[in-house]
């Protein structure tokens, strides 16, 4: 994927992140590159440690990268001496974050008027106080929360958690966003108010033409908020299969992804029951410091063939209209060319 | 009493209050269930609905500010029945690990920092039971075995060494010390990775078989319901509305928020279905509604919800009940629910 070519509003392209000092350095992201087309969602999912949040806050602009570029609107964020581009600032307010924890991500001492209007006045997208409050009452609308009146003077404590989910998203909006990254945006919010927080999200999408960058490890969730996108699997700091949302959940190719959706149980105790598994050879997650040579999934793929799996790399090679797998059997098997 | 050697526990309109500066905080409302040999049943609800309180409340370790204003709870065993409300702390101890163990939410969370997995279960060993020091060794290492871990890495290994998948597999080791009838699970895969909720999931069902104790497990997660529990509670705001067998409770709920609840979560494979959210939130259970507590969010909801607050009551069968004065209007809902089951079931007579 180029995500450098105008096709795409916002991308990367072999995104690498070490954390750690010089003496134990350790590779959160090794090697990710995607693009998100304008109002398109993309679905990264994984397991905790996977890299995906590190991910995320690199697209949203939180995080350099230690190498690779990100790209918004056709143009590389960072330029080439690792500072912030021309169009940096440009780029932060396209570009919002959407934290999991909505009871840290709100100033407590703070109303919800005072939260929203702070970035309204800063950024001079209103011209006075009464305008914001105009801008403010409009927002809250738009996320559902109504009747308006009864959350402005609110601190953040005196809210649920979909309802400071909401206030968070709102937040966002502020700036007229064209990019949200929502990371684990419902994994804290209840099952009964989190699909209404998941199609307020997705009228955004509708209306306003929000493009979305969605990390979750719930598979669940990922199949309804992308249904019309496109799901990357993540693992060790890799995007391992990038496929659409309907393909990688009903044909997936990787090995990995296929043991993920072989184990995820479902709320339908037949269909559950009667799922077919996929034996790993190992439970084990390999440990950052301490990554397994060749492929990273090769000491527990059940597909592991030994001479190439450990030995070589697998690329994240094309295999159809927008398809990409990192595995050298599966790539092998859906005829890709190295 | 009566011989109730096949049902090791039995609660009788149990209420849990919490006193707050606020007001009294009625937790748990009028429960009543029973646990068979070999069963699980699994307590599904929202946070704040009850679960936890409830079993907590089982095994009597509730906090300070908590109180059990009503109710029984017996356990059984041949036919015997301990009245656990009228034990003294030091009968108490005997009781905990001995006849229930529960497994709390955050094997993060659950050891001691500072000491070795044996010094743990030697600590649990000594306040509750009276096996020597070898036997405990003896049994430890059997256990972590059985639930498949290198005992002997293990055992001397500080919690930090370990995975959480692996913390969870040693508390859950630790909780079948003593053999107890009854295992309280609280949110036993919630924290857990995708593969390492699966290998959870498949011990639990395999201790279950082989051991047959009697599971209760609490969850948020209907996925994990319908996996390992034969039945299923549904509470909401502190009671339980419908419990069934777990096929009753997929297929044909007859609960408006049993079916909100399944209607609000999609599987992952198969086709995309539309999912329906529940309006409105919880209630406040210092200033309850009146009537049904979920008549502000039902869409069945009529005058008598309003006034009335309905009895669990049977359904179907003798093992279905549900409190609600709407079932047939609900259950009308469902007949797409009802239809997957038949397909399932048709292709498993063939």
């Amino acid at each position: 994927m180029n995500a450098g070519s105008g096709e795409y509003l916002i991308g990367a392209r072999n995104l690498v992140r070490m954390f750690g000092s010089r003496r134990e350095r350790v590779t959160a992201v090794e090697d990710v590159s995607f693009g998100i087309r304008e109002g398109e969602v993309v679905c990264l999912v994984g397991e905790s440690g996977c890299g995906k949040t590190t991910t995320g806050k690199m697209i949203a602009g939180l995080l350099k990268p230690t190498t690779g570029q990100v790209f918004y609107a056709g143009k590389s964020v960072w330029n080439p001496r690792g500072d912030r581009g021309e169009d940096f600032k440009k780029f932060r307010l396209g570009v919002q974050i959407i934290h999991q924890d909505p009871y840290a991500s709100l100033n407590p001492s703070h109303t919800i008027y005072q939260i929203m209007s702070a970035p309204l006045l800063h950024h001079k997208l209103v011209a006075n106080t009464h305008e914001a409050l105009d801008r403010v009452i409009e927002l809250l609308t738009t996320v559902g929360l109504s009747p308006v009146e009864d959350f402005l003077y609110k601190y953040p404590h005196q809210l649920s958690g979909g309802q400071r989910q909401r206030v968070s998203v709102a937040r966002a909006l502020t700036v007229n966003p064209r990019v949200i990254v929502a990371d684990e945006a419902v994994s804290m919010v209840d099952v009964s108010i989190r699909v209404g927080l998941l199609n307020m999200m997705a009228d955004l999408k509708r209306n306003l033409g929000v493009t979305y960058l969605f990390i979750t490890h719930d598979l669940a969730v990922a199949k309804f908020f992308a249904w019309e996108g496109h799901i990357a699997v993540m693992y060790v700091g890799s995007i391992v299969e990038f496929a659409s949302t309907p393909q990688l959940i009903n044909n997936p190719l990787h090995p990995y992804s296929k043991a993920l959706l072989a184990a995820v149980p479902e709320a339908d105790p037949e269909l559950t029951r009667s799922k077919a598994r996929v034996e790993l050879r190992s439970q084990d997650i390999p440990s950052l410091l301490a990554l397994p040579s060749g492929c990273r999934f090769h000491p527990r793929c059940p597909y592991f063939e030994p001479g190439l799996c450990d030995v070589k790399r697998p690329e994240l090679l094309p295999i159809g209209e927008n398809r990409y797998v990192a595995c050298h059997v599966a790539a092998r098997e859906a005829g890709a060319v190295s | 009493m009566e011989n109730k050697a096949s049902t090791p526990l039995t609660v009788e309109d149990l209420w849990v209050e919490y006193q707050i500066e606020r007001g009294v905080v009625k937790a748990v409302r009028g429960v009543s269930f029973s646990l068979a040999r070999g069963e699980s049943l699994a307590l599904i609800g929202e946070s704040g609905c009850g679960k936890t309180t409830l079993g907590v409340a089982l095994i009597r370790l509730l906090v300070q500010a908590a109180r059990i204003s009503k109710g029984e709870i017996t356990y059984w065993r041949g036919n015997q029945g301990i009245d656990v409300l009228s034990l003294k702390e030091r009968e108490l101890r005997r009781f905990r690990w001995r006849e229930c163990a529960m497994v709390f939410q955050s094997a993060l969370n659950a050891f001691n920092p500072v000491l070795r997995i044996w010094d743990q279960i030697l600590d649990t060993a000594k306040a509750h039971g009276g096996m020597s020091k070898n036997q405990v060794r003896e049994r430890a290492l059997q256990l972590l075995e059985y639930v498949q871990l290198d005992p002997k890495r293990v055992i001397d290994a500080y919690p930090h060494e370990l995975s959480g998948g692996m913390r969870q597999r040693v508390l859950l080791a630790m909780s079948l010390l003593l053999d107890p009838q009854v295992l309280i699970l609280d949110e036993p895969t919630t924290a857990l990775d995708i593969l390492t909720q699966r290998t959870i999931i498949d011990l639990l069902r395999r201790l279950k078989k082989e051991i047959g104790f009697a599971m209760l497990f609490i969850s948020h997660d209907l996925a994990t319901a319908a996996e390992l529990a034969d039945r299923v509670a549904t509470m909401y705001a502190g009671s339980i509305v419908e419990v069934g067998p777990v096929e009753d409770i997929f297929y044909r709920p007859a609960h408006p928020y049993t079916l909100g609840l399944i209607r609000a979560v999609p599987t992952v494979t198969g086709d995309f279905e539309d999912l329906i959210s529940i309006p409105g939130a919880p209630p406040d259970l210092i200033d309850p509604p009146p009537g049904c507590k979920f008549h502000p969010r039902c869409p069945y909801a009529t005058e008598r919800c309003r006034v009335e607050e309905p009895k669990l009551e049977t359904h179907y069968s003798e093992t279905h009940s549900v409190a609600c004065f709407n079932v047939q209007r609900v259950q009308q809902d469902t007949l797409d629910l009802q239809e997957r089951y038949a397909k399932y079931a048709g292709g498993k007579a063939q």
